[in-house]
C-alpha cells in the first residue's frame, strides 16, 4: 500500500512539474506576459506602399507599444493597401490628425507602424480612418534616387 | 521469377493485415476509455512507468541540448553580429522542434522498448490469454492504460526538455559567452508566440505521444510469442517508432509553419 502511495506522489509531483514547465513556456519565454493590450477597438489607415509590414506587427506611439496591425488587405478601386489596426481601449484618446508612419526597427529589423499625435481636440472613434498616413521607406527607391543625383551631380561636373 | 513475386504479394498482404490490426488495436484501446476512467489508479501507475521513469533522461538531455543549442548559435550568430537573438534561436529550436521531436525519440527509446517487451513477454507467458479466460477484455485491461499514459505524459516531458533546454542555454549564453541577461529573455518574449510556437509544440508532442505509445503497444500485442519474437518486436519498436515520429514531424511542420 506504502509503494502505491509512493507512486502516486511521485505521479503528482511529475504532472505538477510537467505543469509548471508548461507555464514557464507560457509566461517566461512566450509573449503572454507582454500581452497586456487585451480588447482594442479598431482603427484603419490607407497606405501607397506597406513594404514588408506584417499581421500582428506593433502599432506605438511614442515608441510604446499600444496596439497591433489587426489585417492587411488591398483596396482594389484606389490601389491603396488598408491597414486595420487594433488599438488598446485604454488609449481612446488619439487626436483625428494623428499622423501613421511605417518605420523599420533597426536597419534590417522588422517594420511597425508609428502612430504621431496631432493638436486636435477631437478623437478618433472606433472604425475611423487615419488619414494623414506615409508609407514603408523601399530601400531599393532609396538606392534609386540616390544614385540618380549621384550621377546627376557627375554630369554637372 | 514467380516465387519471389508470390514472395512480394504475401508481404503486401501481411502488411496489410497488420496495418488493419494495428487500427482495430486502436479502435480497441480506445474503446476501452470509460471503463479506465472508472479506474483511475491504472492509469497513475502507467504515467508512472511512462512519465515519472522518463524524467530524468528526459531533463538531463534537454539541458545538454540547450546548452550545445547555445554555443553552436552564438558561433552562427557572432558572425552576424546579432548574439543578441541568441535566446530567440534557442527557444524557438527547442519549443518549436527538438522538445517535441527529441522527447518523443527518447520515450520511443526509454519506454516504449519497455512496453513492447511486457506485452510482449504477457503474450509469451499467455497471461493475455489467462485474462481473456477470466472474462477480462485484454486490450482494455492492459493496453487501453498504457496508451493514455503515453498520451498524457508526452507533453509534460516535452515541455519539462523545452523548460530545461532554455535554461541550459541561459546559462551557456549568459554565464559562460556574456550575452546580457536582459536582452536574452526580452528577445525571446518578443519573438516567441504562444500560439504559434508553444500551442503548435504541444499539439506535435501530443501527436508524437499517440504515435509511439501505438506502435509500442502494437509491435508487443503483435509479436511472436517467443523471445527472439518479443526481442525482434523491441527492436521493430524503436526504430518504427523514431520513423514515424520524424515522419509525422515533417508533416506537421508543414501544416503548421509552412506558409
Amino acid at each position: 500500500m506504502s509503494r502505491m502511495r509512493t507512486m502516486e506522489i511521485l505521479v503528482g509531483a511529475f504532472m505538477a512539474g510537467g505543469f509548471v514547465a508548461l507555464f514557464f513556456l507560457a509566461m517566461k519565454v512566450s509573449n503572454l506576459s507582454a500581452e497586456t493590450i487585451g480588447e482594442g477597438y479598431p482603427l484603419a489607415a490607407r497606405f501607397d506602399n506597406v513594404g514588408s509590414l506584417k499581421v500582428r506587427a506593433p502599432v506605438t506611439m511614442a515608441g510604446v507599444r499600444i496596439g497591433r496591425v489587426q489585417s492587411i488587405r488591398f483596396d482594389k478601386t484606389r490601389y491603396e493597401a488598408v491597414v486595420t489596426l487594433n488599438i488598446g481601449k485604454q488609449y481612446n484618446t488619439i487626436p483625428i490628425d494623428t499622423f501613421a508612419s511605417i518605420y523599420t526597427q533597426g536597419l534590417l529589423g522588422e517594420q511597425y507602424i508609428g502612430l504621431s499625435p496631432g493638436g486636435s481636440q477631437e478623437f478618433m472613434h472606433p472604425g475611423d480612418e487615419l488619414t494623414h498616413t506615409q508609407s514603408a521607406l523601399v530601400l531599393e527607391q532609396l538606392i534609386g534616387q540616390y544614385m540618380f543625383k549621384k550621377a546627376g551631380e557627375d554630369a554637372a561636373k | 521469377m514467380l516465387d519471389s513475386l508470390a514472395r512480394l504479394g504475401r508481404s503486401g498482404l501481411g502488411a496489410l493485415e497488420r496495418l488493419g490490426r494495428a487500427h482495430l488495436m486502436l479502435a480497441g484501446i480506445l474503446q476501452g476509455l470509460p471503463s479506465l476512467l472508472v479506474r483511475p489508479g491504472l492509469l497513475v501507475a502507467q504515467v508512472y512507468n511512462v512519465g515519472v521513469l522518463s524524467v530524468l533522461i528526459v531533463a538531463v538531455s534537454g539541458l545538454f541540448v540547450g546548452m550545445v543549442l547555445a554555443l553552436q548559435g552564438y558561433y552562427v550568430l557572432s558572425q552576424f553580429g546579432a548574439e543578441q537573438s541568441l535566446g530567440v534561436m534557442v527557444a524557438a529550436s527547442l519549443v518549436r522542434e527538438l522538445g517535441p521531436v527529441v522527447t518523443a525519440l527518447l520515450v520511443a527509446g526509454r519506454a516504449g522498448s519497455a512496453l513492447t517487451a511486457e506485452i510482449g513477454l504477457m503474450k509469451a507467458t499467455e497471461q493475455l490469454s489467462g485474462l481473456e479466460m477470466m472474462a477480462v477484455d485484454p486490450v482494455k485491461r492492459i493496453l487501453t492504460p498504457r496508451f493514455f499514459g503515453g498520451l498524457l505524459s508526452m507533453p509534460l516531458l516535452a515541455a519539462m526538455f523545452s523548460a530545461v533546454g532554455v535554461l541550459g542555454g541561459y546559462f551557456v549564453g549568459v554565464g559562460l559567452l556574456g550575452v546580457d541577461d536582459g536582452v536574452f529573455w526580452s528577445q525571446m518574449q518578443a519573438k516567441i508566440d504562444l500560439h504559434e510556437d508553444v500551442y503548435n509544440g504541444v499539439i506535435k508532442s501530443v501527436v508524437f505521444g499517440a504515435a509511439v505509445t501505438w506502435i509500442a503497444l502494437f509491435q508487443g500485442y503483435d509479436a511472436v510469442p517467443t523471445s527472439e519474437g518479443v526481442s525482434r518486436a523491441t527492436t521493430r519498436t524503436v526504430v518504427s517508432g523514431a520513423l514515424a515520429v520524424l515522419g509525422l514531424d515533417f508533416v506537421l511542420t508543414a501544416l503548421m509553419f509552412g506558409d
